[in-house]
């Protein structure tokens, strides 16, 4: 059943991208626990707008868990201390009366600050860009039944693709890595038949603009798999690593992949 | 004005490949002089600007979010319909044309859902092709499920994330034109107007939502593919940003808008409990495939669930209509739940509520099988109510969810503004009264893989376009009126929030012009409406500035432009004295409560054009033919 607790909120406010930013203290009073962390924020900007104050600026959109458009660190947590969930699905009842709450943007140099808790992700897809896709045309694809595809491949295929893109493994590593976020694209790929014909190039060319965007390296902290709200495993790491070598290997005895540029990683 | 919907002549079913055969083609060398804006990156956008771009064109896209992939599309649940026929159980590209124009209540031109019934096929084939993974079989073919108003199973699935791996499918197509060049993205921008040269639509004017600035850009054509409008509701099912803003400004320029009173009210959401709420959460259609509906049969009974017996329960869909049973189309399915609630029988802590039990299934099927089937709803339904689908029956009730209506389009999904294409949920076309679940990403999917690249080619190649740069006195003009009204919004400095405004219009609008309407609710609203949109006006609160990003200021003029286009919903509405689909006008019903169509005065869909502020907007009407199909009273008993 619903109650209400109240908690002292410390947020991150920061004016824009070249501006100092300091934490501001709020109270949040008579928040139900059915409300999510979202929504508490909303009831808070209310209060701030009443009062004249500019509101706290963060993203959001779907407010389901799917869009990846929000996320800030919670007490030293990406999305907050709840697994597998995303800050909209964080839902007050898993909070206590009187906690303090320290609200802060994603922490990386690739992320800028645009506004308070609001953060510049575009580097995620230049990745994508740069070659996380099938280059398939639009046109007269054969029948969806000529390629069977063992429920096996599929299915783990899927596990990967359910990355939502929000950026929390980055804010979580200690090196500020997108091992997580490049490996599950590259999984849910070359795991796929169709994806088999690009496989070597996709991963060589997502590794490059990776490591253009200055993104750090991953050196197995795990802090990845822990903040990830859908799970992704670091297994896809692994198979990022191998698949990665193995491009670098053909790469070697046929030749480079001459062709591979790197998008200029500012917007 | 004569409405030409275009409609290629011939047998229905040739008409997409006669019109294929004559259109007329823009050479490749050509295609790279023209320049086509795509406004929204859901599976509409996305689709259509990744397939211009592969054909030649510039494209430059825009959308509000950070990135083209977060595009309310991605929250999809439930699935994709194709008449594939895989399953063996009767299905034909015939049969999905005529369960969605029947689901429709025969409010949708017959051409265009034919046509979309047969590129469904070619849409599961492009995207299986893109490695979407859709849900397998062992022998690792794909499978299907049911949805509602369908007696076969069709429906293409991705767990309950369809609408997620649809859309990156889309989205990676999109980025790979963004790799070659032959797409710009432009992110973080929303669409304040529409920008008309000589009667055609040549660009758009934008908010940078990072600085504040107000760009303007310059094409040979627009597409539209902004998607729809529930969150007139305020509570709705749609993410946070969706809006009408774009269509809205696109009819203030002349685009007709067509049947704006057809939303769509969606049976399985997961019930209002607070009015801190922010939104309304589906829990998937699919899931009717496997759960029963039921309230008890004693008035305000209090037990839990598991102590009331089975001789205790009714299930009154599968009692009202045995054939169709727990998947009756959306509409008829969300008024039978208002029913019984009202009648007193209502579950949970405000009684507005319908017990969606999976206990059979589980008994049946196993946790595992069902894990698969829908492990991420069960998983959203218990972190927003607290409580475990798997040991006590989901509780849900109807929450406003899509939107049928939408700017006016021909055959050609262009407006009666030549060169503004209109796609997906933003335009009117196919879904009549009334859309059938898994049906809207197909559309969107047609729109844009296979239907917009043909039809901009036709349009292009039969025009002579004068060069128009963002210089020009028509964007101009548009800047300085966007200017003036962030300046009013700013300025106002009243008592109440943005949301409170929109709140109480939600509430206005569920009561009035919600599941059920009646005239004097309507013509309530028509004096209501008015009287809250002048409030918001003198006392609305809107903090901070317009040269930075102001999340408050995005927020007012989405509400502002909600609070002209809800007057034109309840006229619609008003106007249309007749129940079909889901517009359900209480004086027009059949003895036992269905809705009451009257085909002799309102099989037409109607056009509004708008005539200025304080004007009454002016009806146009398309006539619906029907050359194949009889409309015929809809029964799902
Ligand atoms: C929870 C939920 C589940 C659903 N499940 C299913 C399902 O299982 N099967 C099914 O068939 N349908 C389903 N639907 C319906 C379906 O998801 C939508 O109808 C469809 O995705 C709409 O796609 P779209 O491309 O038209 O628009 P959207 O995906 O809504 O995209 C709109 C785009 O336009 C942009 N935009 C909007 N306004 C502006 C502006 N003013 N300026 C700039 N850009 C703008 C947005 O940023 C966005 O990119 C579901 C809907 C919901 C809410
Ligand atoms: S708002 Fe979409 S994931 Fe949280």
């Amino acid at each position: 059943m619903a109650k209400t607790i109240s908690l002292t909120l410390k947020v991150w406010r920061q004016k824009g991208p070249n501006e100092p930013g300091r934490f501001e203290t709020y109270e949040a009073r008579n928040i139900s626990t059915d409300a999510s962390f979202l929504e508490m924020l909303d009831i808070v900007n209310k209060e701030l707008t009443l009062q004249g104050k500019e509101p706290i600026a963060f993203d959001h959109d779907c407010r389901e868990g799917i869009c990846g458009s929000c996320g800030a660190v919670v007490n030293g947590h990406a999305h907050g201390h709840e697994r597998e969930t995303t800050l909209c699905q964080l839902h007050m009842r898993k909070f206590r009366d009187g906690d303090v709450l320290v609200i802060e943007p994603w922490r990386s140099r690739v992320f800028p600050v645009i506004k308070d808790l609001i953060v510049d992700r575009s580097a995620l897809d230049r990745i994508i860009a740069s070659g996380g896709y099938i280059s398939v045309r639009t046109g007269q694809a054969p029948d969806a039944h000529a390629l069977p595809v063992s429920k096996e491949h599929a299915d783990a295929a899927f596990e990967a693709a359910q990355c939502i893109g929000c950026g929390a493994c980055v804010a979580a590593c200690p090196n500020g890595s997108a091992m997580l976020f490049v490996a599950a694209k590259v999984s849910h790929l070359s795991l796929l038949p169709q994806g088999r014909p690009e496989r070597w190039r996709r991963v060589q060319k997502m590794v490059r603009q990776m490591d253009a965007e200055g993104f750090g390296a991953c050196s197995n902290h795990y802090e990845c798999e822990a903040a990830c709200p859908k799970g992704i495993r670091v297994a896809n790491i692994a198979r990022l690593n191998r698949e990665h070598l193995l491009a670098a290997f053909r790469a070697r005895l046929f030749g480079e992949y001459p062709d591979i540029k790197v998008l200029p990683p500012s917007v | 004005m004569m409405l030409d919907s275009k409609v290629p002549a011939g047998p229905l079913a040739e008409k997409w490949s006669r019109y294929k055969a004559e259109v007329r083609l823009v050479s490749p060398a050509n295609k790279r002089k023209y320049t086509i804006l795509v406004v929204g990156t859901g599976l509409a956008g996305a689709s259509a600007a990744a397939t211009l771009a592969e054909l030649g064109y510039n494209v430059q896209v825009f959308c509000i979010q950070d990135s083209p992939r977060r595009a309310h599309s991605i929250a999809a649940q439930g699935g994709i319909n194709a008449a594939k026929n895989y399953q063996n159980d009767g299905d034909s590209v015939y049969r999905l044309f005529y369960d969605t124009i029947k689901g429709g209540d025969f409010r949708a031109r017959e051409a265009n859902v034919y046509r979309l019934a047969e590129l469904s096929c070619n849409i599961i084939d492009q995207c299986v092709a893109q490695g979407v993974p859709f849900a397998r079989e062992y022998g690792g073919l794909l499978d299907n499920r049911s949805f509602g108003g369908a007696q076969v199973s069709r429906t293409f699935y991705a767990r309950g994330q369809t609408g997620q791996q649809l859309l990156l499918g889309a989205y990676g197509a999109l980025m790979k034109e963004v790799n070659s060049g032959q797409v710009k993205m432009f992110p973080r921008r929303e669409m304040l107007d529409l920008i008309v040269v000589n009667g055609k639509a040549r660009g758009i004017v934008c908010r940078n939502l990072i600085t504040g600035a107000l760009e303007s850009y310059a094409g040979h054509a627009v597409v539209l593919a902004t998607g729809g409008y529930s969150n007139v509701f305020y509570l709705s099912t749609n993410a946070k940003a969706s809006n009408v803003t774009a269509i809205w400004r696109a009819y203030k320029r002349g685009a007709l808008m067509a049947n704006p009173c057809f939303t769509q009210i969606h049976p399985t959401c997961i019930p209002v409990h607070g009015d801190y709420q922010s939104k309304l959460t589906l829990m998937s259609e699919s899931l009717r495939n496997d759960g029963r509906i039921w309230v008890p049969k004693k008035k305000g009974d209090s037990r839990p669930p598991s102590e009331i017996p089975e001789e205790e329960r009714d299930y009154y869909l599968e009692r009202r209509y045995p054939s169709y049973g727990n998947l009756v189309p959306r509409d008829v399915a969300s008024r039978a739940a208002k029913a019984v609630c009202d009648a007193g029988y209502g579950v949970g802590p405000t009684k507005m509520a319908v017990y969606l039990d999976l206990r059979d299934a589980f008994e049946r099927l196993g946790r595992q099988t069902l894990d698969d089937l829908y492990g991420n709803l069960f998983a959203i339904y218990e972190k927003i109510v607290g409580e475990s689908p798997y040991s006590t029956p989901m509780m849900i009730y109807p929450a406003p969810h899509y939107t049928m209506g939408g700017l006016w389009v021909n055959y050609e999904l262009m407006s009666n503004l030549p060169g503004l294409f209109v796609l997906g949920e933003a335009n009117f076309s196919d879904h009549g009264a009334n859309r059938l679940g898994a049906s809207a990403l197909m559309q969107g999917l047609a729109d844009g893989y296979f239907i917009v690249p043909y039809t901009m080619g036709n349009y292009l190649a039969s025009q002579s376009l004068e060069p128009v740069t963002p210089d020009r006195e028509e964007f101009r003009q548009a800047t300085l009126l966007a200017e003036e009204r962030t300046k009013k919004l700013l300025s106002i400095k009243g008592k109440k929030t943005v949301d409170e405004f929109h709140r109480e219009l939600g509430l206005l609008l569920w009561d009035y012009c919600g599941m059920a309407r009646n005239r004097t609710g309507l013509e309530m609203l028509l004096k209501k409406i008015p009287e809250l949109r002048a409030a918001f006006w003198e006392n609305v609160l809107v903090p901070g500035e317009a040269e930075t990003l102001n999340q408050s200021l995005e927020k007012a003029g989405r509400v502002a432009d909600f609070l002209e286009f809800a007057e034109l919903m309840a006229r619609d509405a008003l106007h249309r004295e007749e129940s079909c689909g889901c517009h359900f006008r209480e004086e027009y019903q059949t003895p036992d409560g269905e809705a009451q169509r009257n085909d002799a005065e309102y099989a037409y869909v109607a056009a509004w054009e708008y005539q200025g502020d304080d004007v009454a907007p002016q009806l146009h009407k398309e006539p619906l033919v029907f050359e194949e199909v009889h409309p015929a009273a809809r029964s799902y008993k």
